[in-house]
Order: structure tokens, then C-alpha cells, then sequence
């Protein structure tokens, strides 16, 4: 009678495999997906960081002071004319394909900034720079232009420096490694990631493989061999459980691949680098996940009368779910209590954030583990009894 | 004669719902489906359950093949209990009613395998009782289609075949020749005699008198979930026809309320 279980799993395996549609939506296409917007986002993020920075802008400048002659003839992003410009000069910048910035200094300005003292209450002598932001090429200038000038003003009234590092010189003031400002980023992120990914994954399948059984009338049929009732369950969690677990590989391999290209450009070095036991404890704590998840989707779609309704149950539940994922992201370092470990799900969320941020406990890794195993065998008593229940079976 | 079945004094009530209350016609929360219900049944007999709609036939064939359980009373099929050995009396019977589904996606070929493993049937028995069951009821011919691409009749064929890939004692059958064509309710009356000529024992339910008179050796008729009368044919007949007799009684039962 024991191999009942397996013959269940293999059905469910043919009904899966064998679906190339099914497959292809629950399996290759989340992960694609994930890939194909996160790279984009990447790429339309770097996009605008760099647009406008290769057109040649024209700048007439408007009393030029001497003290800036040369930091502006240094880019060679622009062409400098020393001019002189009026409204109609100004009016004609909403064109946005014109690549111009006009910018005007007032008169004398080296000797008025000499002279200025902040605590007289005067205004300050004031620079008018005119660009448009719709024309990528002048708002950059515009930027860059500011940046300068800002700097300009900082050195004038330089009084003393936090941090300097000398040129040629490798002081080094932010003490945590570069390894563990990417591990901060990672247990914050990709805990509740995993999560929804795996759950996105058991939604996926698990309503139609129990509510849909119910509603197309099969698991009547599957009722009346004399298959326990238990068997049946073990079969369905187990099953479901290990098909969630593919398209949330799928999706993870989408994220890994997708999630450097969107963080390019970025001068944190977020390296990825996990050890193969930190490897070993995420794909225990995945495995884990899975099992609770399928527990849990299965035994609300069973309660359910047909798939539709299976999909409305389950909504509450899910937003449960990435709640408890994002609560990483409110915390700081590694929960004391032992119950963290133990609550279905937010254990799940919390191994994997200490596992990400080099931090992992065997201990409260095996607590997890152990817990959603029980968890996962109170599901199938649970799914059994459903099964054996007249009322969840067949009450209209 | 070698009792095979013997059901005793089984019962069930249902709860109704509000719309099934508006349905039914009545304001009470409780409706009786099965009322202290006892008969046996031999081996290599065909048992028919006879009345009307809603008498309370399916609710006994459900119990009997323990898709339900009963609120009281017990019943024995070839030594297992439907109350304590829910396993093994499905072991021993195959239930054949249009509630119970096939799978669409799987072909005919896949689900006697399947079934068939979780019968326990072993694999070279399955194997020769599939091509004799294919042959017999021209599935060989559609043995690789999708259950979804087949017809109404060749669907309902391969339901009565993935019922019995275990070559059980006791068939159950609710209503066997509802929705059928006539040449598949045909084919499935003679293989019902063809069964009972291998020794097998047949409970099948149905509220077509023809059916009964053709096919039962003995009948039970069940009005409002209680068995009325119960015997061979001639027995309960008592010279009349079956359906002159079933509206005597149905009369002494009712009064002129119909």
C-alpha cells in the first residue's frame, strides 16, 4: 500500500510534464520574465544616469569671471562662448531639441564673492543658469555645471575636511567590508523574494491539482480505490511541493542573473559571496519553505469548492505571507527568541536573512527545518481528514 | 445461497441548505435520506434498487461504497465492514457512477495503469486484463487519446472499464444506463449479465422498470429512503407487472398525494 504515495506523485509529475503550457507558464516563463523586466529596468536605469552625456552642449556664458575661464574650457562636453545673452536668447531654450545652456554671472563676480560675508543677512551674489530638462544633454550640463559650482563655493570657505583621503593614499574609514554591505543588501532583499517566488510558484499549481480535482469531479473516482485517505495527502504535498520548488528555482536563477545588471553603475561592490554550506542551508530552508507552502495552499484549496474560489482564499493568506517577508527590512541583527524560529514562514524569512547576511546558526536552521516538517505532517493529518470528510468533499 | 452483502438498518440525514431547502420544497433544516435501510444480497446475483428520484438510491450505493458513512447501522461486503474497513470494501467493489470523473488530460492507456497501481493489481495481470477489457469495449482503438478528445459514449465505456481494472467481486452501479446511447447502454447490459455469469455480484440502482425486469434477479423497492418490499422478482411482483406493482405500493406507501 505504500507506493500509493508514489503513484499519486508520478500522476501529478505526467499531469505536469507533460503540459508543455503548464510548464512553460509555472516554470520557464517566471523566471524569463523576472529576467527580461529586471534587465530592462537595469538597462533604462543606467540609461538615465548616462543620457546626455556625449552631446556637445553650446554655453554662452555672461560675464565670465576669470577665476572660472578654465575650469569651463577644461570640459570638453562644451563649447564656451563668451556672450553676452537677452530674454529672446532664453525664451528660445523650450525647444527642446536645441543643446544649450545659457548661464550668467553677475558683474564683478570674483570680487563680490571676496568681499561677501554670509552673516551680513545680504543675499548672496547669484548665478542664473537657463536649461531644459527635457533635452537630456542641457539637463546634464546643468547638473554638472551646478556640481562644479558648489564645489567651487565649498573650497572657497574651506575651513576644515571629514574623511580626506590624500590622492595615492588608501585610508579607509567605513570599517565593514565591502562583502558585508552586499550581505546587508541581500538578507534584506531576497528572504521575502524567495518567499514570494516559491508561493507565486505553489499558486500556480496547487489549486487546480485539489480545488480543480473537486470541481472536475476526478477525485471522487481517486475516493473510491482503497488508497488511505493519507496517502492521497502525502502524495498531493509532496508533489505540488516539488513543482513549486522548480519554478521558484526558476525564478531565483531569473533574479540572479537579471539583479547584477540592475545594480550596475553603482560603486558598492555587492558580490555575491556565499560559501557552499551558506548554499546548502538555503536550499535546506528552501525545501522546507515548499513543504509548509503546499501544506498550506493545499489544505485551503481542498476547503474550496472549485478553483475560483480556491484563488479568492487564498489572497489573504498570501499578503499574510509577504508581510512576514518584509519585516527584515524593519529589523536590525538576528532575533534572540527561540519562537522567531519556529513560526511557519517568518522562520523561513528569518534563516534565510541571517544566511544572507553571514550570519547563520545551524541551530536555528535545523529549529526551522524540524518545525516545518512538523508543521508539513499536522497539513497531511489535516488534508486527510478533509479528504475523509464528506462535507469538504462533496457538500455543494 | 452464499450471502455476499448484507446491509443492516443503515441511515443517513443530510442537513440542507437554505437554497436546497427552497429546492426540496420544505422549511425543515433536516431531510432523511436513508431510513434504517436492511437487505442482503448473494453472490452472482443482480440487486436492483428500484424507485423514484430522490428515494434515497445513490445515498445508498454512496455509503455502501464508503464515499459517505452512514449516521448509524453497518454494513458487511464479503467480510469487511463500510464502517470499520472502509479500505477493504473498496478493495472488493467497483463503483461506477456518472459523479465520478476522469481526468481529461490523461489517455485511456495511462489512467488502467494508473488505477490499476493503486489497486495493487500486479503488473502483468494488468497488463492482460487491459488488452482483454480494451478489446472487449473497442478502447484499443482510442487507447492514446486524450480522455477530453473522446466521445460521451466512449468516455462513459472507459469509466465502466477503469472501474473494474481490479477484476472486483462486487460491482455497484448507479444508475447504469442513464445518459447512455442506446448501443452503449446496451453493451453494458450484456456485459452486466456477462459478469453475473462469472460469478460476480451486481447492486445497481435504477427507477426504469424495463431494466430491472431484464437484468435483476432480485430487487428492493425504496420509497422516501425505506425499503417497501424486497425479494425475487416473482416474489414481489406477485402477478402483476413490476410497474403495476411498484404503483400499488407506492400508493399504500404515499396515499393519493401524488
Amino acid at each position: 500500500m505504500k507506493n500509493n504515495t508514489w503513484t499519486i506523485i508520478k500522476k501529478e509529475f505526467a499531469r505536469f510534464f507533460g503540459d508543455r503550457s503548464l510548464l512553460f507558464t509555472t516554470v520557464i516563463m517566471p523566471g524569463l520574465l523576472i529576467y527580461l523586466v529586471y534587465s530592462l529596468m537595469g538597462e533604462g536605469i543606467g540609461k538615465m544616469v548616462t543620457e546626455g552625456r556625449d552631446d556637445v552642449v553650446t554655453m554662452r556664458v555672461e560675464n565670465m569671471p576669470e577665476s572660472m575661464a578654465d575650469v569651463f574650457a577644461a570640459d570638453s562636453q562644451i563649447v564656451v562662448l563668451k556672450q553676452a545673452f537677452g530674454e529672446e536668447d532664453v525664451k528660445r531654450l523650450d525647444n527642446k531639441d536645441l543643446n544649450e545652456v545659457l548661464v550668467r554671472f553677475p558683474q564683478g563676480f570674483d570680487s563680490l564673492v571676496a568681499v561677501y560675508a554670509p552673516q551680513s543677512g545680504e543675499p548672496a551674489p547669484n548665478v542664473e543658469i537657463y536649461y531644459n530638462s527635457n533635452n537630456n544633454a542641457s539637463d546634464f550640463v546643468y547638473k554638472s555645471t551646478t556640481a562644479m559650482l558648489d564645489e567651487y563655493e565649498k573650497q572657497m570657505s574651506n575651513k576644515f575636511d571629514v574623511n580626506r583621503v590624500e590622492e595615492g593614499s588608501e585610508a579607509k574609514f567605513d570599517m565593514a567590508d565591502e562583502d558585508s554591505i552586499g550581505a546587508m543588501i541581500w538578507s534584506k532583499l531576497l528572504p521575502m523574494l524567495i518567499v514570494m517566488m516559491l508561493f507565486s510558484g505553489t499558486m500556480a499549481i496547487a489549486p487546480s491539482a485539489i480545488a480543480g480535482e473537486k470541481e472536475r469531479g476526478t477525485i471522487a473516482t481517486l475516493l473510491v480505490t482503497p488508497m488511505r485517505r493519507n496517502q492521497l495527502a502525502l502524495g498531493k504535498i509532496v508533489s505540488l511541493g516539488c513543482i513549486a520548488l522548480l519554478s521558484g528555482i526558476s525564478s531565483f536563477i531569473g533574479i540572479a542573473l537579471s539583479l547584477p545588471k540592475m545594480i550596475s553603475g553603482e560603486d558598492v561592490d555587492l558580490g555575491f559571496n556565499y560559501t557552499f554550506n551558506d548554499y546548502f542551508a538555503i536550499l535546506l530552508v528552501i525545501f522546507a519553505t515548499v513543504l509548509i507552502m503546499a501544506s498550506a495552499v493545499s489544505l485551503l484549496s481542498a476547503l474550496a469548492k472549485d478553483v475560483k474560489s480556491a484563488g479568492t482564499m487564498i489572497t489573504p493568506f498570501m499578503l499574510i505571507v509577504m508581510l512576514a517577508g518584509l519585516m527584515p527590512m524593519f529589523q536590525n541583527g538576528t532575533p534572540e527568541s527561540f519562537t522567531t524560529y519556529i513560526i511557519p514562514f517568518y522562520n523561513s524569512i528569518e534563516v534565510l536573512t541571517d544566511i544572507f547576511a553571514h550570519k547563520i546558526a545551524w541551530t536555528n536552521v535545523m529549529i526551522c527545518l524540524a518545525s516545518n516538517v512538523v508543521y508539513t505532517g499536522i497539513a497531511v493529518w489535516g488534508l486527510t481528514k478533509m479528504f475523509s470528510s464528506e462535507k469538504v468533499m462533496f457538500g455543494k | 445461497m452464499d450471502e455476499i452483502l448484507r446491509v443492516e438498518g443503515i441511515s443517513k440525514t443530510f442537513t440542507l441548505s437554505k437554497k436546497q431547502q427552497k429546492i426540496e420544497g420544505t422549511t425543515l433544516r433536516k431531510k432523511v435520506a436513508v431510513d434504517n435501510l436492511s437487505f442482503t444480497a448473494n453472490r452472482g446475483e443482480i440487486f436492483g434498487l428500484l424507485g423514484p428520484n430522490g428515494a434515497g438510491k445513490t445515498t445508498t450505493l454512496r455509503m455502501l461504497s464508503t464515499l459517505i458513512s452512514p449516521d448509524s447501522g453497518n454494513a458487511v461486503l464479503d467480510g469487511c465492514s463500510i464502517v470499520n474497513d472502509p479500505e477493504g470494501v473498496r478493495s472488493k467493489i467497483g463503483f461506477l457512477t456518472s459523479e465520478l470523473k476522469l481526468e481529461d488530460f490523461f489517455t485511456p492507456n495511462y489512467l488502467f495503469d494508473f488505477f490499476s497501481r493503486l489497486h495493487q493489481v500486479p503488473e502483468e495481470v494488468s497488463k492482460v486484463r487491459k488488452e482483454q477489457m480494451f478489446s472487449r469495449f473497442g478502447i484499443d482503438k482510442f487507447a492514446e487519446v486524450k480522455v477530453k478528445s473522446l466521445s460521451t459514449g466512449m468516455k462513459q465505456k472507459l469509466s465502466l472499464v477503469i472501474s473494474l481494472v481490479h477484476d472486483p467481486e462486487v460491482i455497484i452501479f448507479d444508475e447504469p444506463t442513464n445518459g447512455l446511447d442506446v448501443l452503449t447502454a446496451r453493451t453494458v447490459t450484456d456485459y452486466l449479465q456477462e459478469l453475473r455469469g462469472e460469478g460476480k455480484t451486481i447492486i445497481l440502482s435504477t427507477h426504469i422498470f424495463s431494466l430491472v425486469e431484464r437484468l435483476c434477479d432480485r430487487v428492493g423497492i425504496i420509497i422516501d429512503g425505506r425499503l417497501i418490499a424486497c425479494g425475487t422478482l416473482d416474489e414481489v411482483c406477485d402477478g402483476m407487472t413490476l410497474e403495476d406493482r411498484f404503483f400499488e405500493i407506492f400508493k399504500e406507501v404515499k396515499g393519493d398525494e401524488q
